[in-house]
């Protein structure tokens, strides 16, 4: 039974106080997040308390994918069997000319005196589900920190890039997708090494490529890889193909836009690249260099400018 | 038409368990955490559970509950956080504020007020988000709040399922 007082004498501070209170509060975290960064420890404790939740969530599925895969025809299987042999016939055809093909490149490498390419040495993650947030594109995957994970590292999938690792949280990692609005990849189109940013539209399925002149020669079908000037993704991944051009004589840019190669929202496998160790060294700031200050500083950084 | 307010029958409820409360709203936001992958459109089952109970039982919901399962949504779904928790306390204050009229209408009619205050709910979410340079997630996004106010029946009549069995079992009771 209920024993406490009547109601209206304890009811605490009136209703619109607290949604002042609380929306207050909200906002101020909103602008801390979005402006600062500053709310980040916050983040990866509130997704440490979520996880269990979360696992919760994900077993049904995860049991249900287990029957499903127990119980996959065996017609299926056998037709599968054959095609990947075919695949791997065709693809040992291939890894032949590409043996021959590395070797010849490292000689040439080497007679150019040309810095090795290290290998990057990769993570393999399995896509957890898309965020439930409906205004950008990321998705979860099931490694974090605790996996090695950083920000910034690039993430690819069978086919070529399917986005960047934006956030790390002990045993998740967020995954901004290159469809993403706010994202931004340093292309060049294959065919004749037009350099290139393709940004994401945020609808999901599309790229734009921007600030590319009105007679740029960009053709409908052009593949895009990566050009790897930025040093967070390795150079020659594929990332799309241009599917449709629009030139205005109105504007001075053409308006270009492409389909992602990758499986942006298809796959559930994907493949986290590490950083990438021997990256040319970063240039040093001009404020940061009174090695031989025998010069008046404003001369410098105006040479620097 | 008038509805007759009066010939209804009113069935009166025992009290409403706070760890009944508890177990609905854990349950709707694990079904947030579901992997619903790129299908847009989806209710926002926690916002529903919220506004349940918030018209329900306005004495046991309050705003600080429902910001602190914002701040959980969006940390969960990398959103901005304090996105869904300006929402959520929006939606939790008007749906307090609005429990005594709501309940006074038939069903459809709440869910007809149940819908205005999860599409008011969402469009907070797009004014932050748009301020905030997040892309327009296009109309289909709104069908949730749809979704859920057709859904407001359902959920009434198992959210109050506990409330209506009767309290002591009779086995000698003639019906």
């Amino acid at each position: 039974m209920d024993t406490s007082p009547p109601p209206f004498f304890n009811r605490g501070p009136a209703p619109l106080v607290r949604l002042a209170f609380f929306g207050l509060l909200a906002i101020l975290l909103m602008v801390l997040d979005a402006r600062f960064r500053y709310a980040e420890p916050l983040r990866q404790a509130l997704v440490l308390a979520a996880y269990p939740l979360q696992r919760a969530a994900l077993a049904p599925a995860q049991v249900a994918e287990g029957i499903i895969d127990y119980f996959t025809a065996k017609v299926q299987l056998e037709k599968e069997n054959a095609a990947l042999r075919a695949r791997a016939l065709q693809s040992a055809k291939d890894l032949v000319t590409l043996e021959s093909l590395t070797a010849e490149n490292a000689q040439l490498r080497r007679l150019a005196d040309a810095r090795e390419r290290l290998p990057r040495s990769s993570t393999f993650a399995e896509i957890q589900y898309a965020g439930r947030d409906a205004f950008s594109r990321k998705v979860i995957v099931d490694k974090g920190a605790s996996d090695g994970l950083l920000p910034g590292l690039a993430v690819i999938d069978d086919i070529g890039v399917v986005g960047q690792v934006t956030r790390v949280h002990p045993m998740l990692a967020e995954v901004t997708l290159i469809t993403d609005k706010d994202h931004a990849i340093p292309v060049q189109v294959a065919r004749n090494g037009l350099r290139a940013v393709a940004f994401g539209t945020g609808d999901g399925a599309t790229l734009d490529l921007r600030f590319i002149a009105a007679n740029a020669d960009v053709q409908n079908g052009d593949t895009l890889v990566t050009s790897g000037i930025d040093g967070t993704y390795p150079p020659g991944l594929p990332v799309a193909r241009v599917s449709r051009i629009e030139r205005d004589a109105a504007y001075a840019f053409a308006k270009i836009t492409c389909v992602p190669a990758a499986g942006t929202d298809r796959h559930r496998q994907v493949l986290v690249l590490s950083q990438d160790v021997n990256l040319a060294p970063q240039p040093a700031p001009a404020a940061d260099a009174p090695t031989k200050s025998t010069k008046p500083r404003h001369s410098r950084t105006r040479r620097d400018g | 038409m008038a509805y007759q307010f009066e010939d209804r029958p009113q069935r009166i409820l025992l009290p409403a368990r706070g760890g009944f409360i508890a177990v609905t709203i854990l349950v709707a936001l694990v079904l947030n955490l579901l992997p619903w992958r790129d299908v847009t459109g989806l209710p926002d089952w926690t916002a529903l559970a919220l506004v349940f109970w918030c018209i329900h039982q306005p004495r046991k919901m309050g705003i600080g509950v429902a910001w602190a399962l914002g701040i959980i949504m969006d940390a969960a779904n990398g959103a901005l956080l304090g996105q869904h928790a300006l929402a959520y306390s929006v939606l939790t204050f008007a749906s307090i504020a609005f429990s005594r009229r709501i309940l006074w209408f038939p069903i459809w009619p709440q869910a007809l007020h149940v819908f205005t205050l999860l599409f008011s709910c969402q469009l907070i979410m797009v004014l932050v988000r748009t301020l905030s340079g997040g892309s327009f997630p296009g109309l289909l996004w709104f069908s949730g709040s749809v979704l859920a106010a057709l859904l407001w029946p359902v959920v009434t009549f198992i959210f109050l399922i506990p409330q209506r069995l009767p309290e002591s079992i009779d086995e000698t009771r003639p019906l």
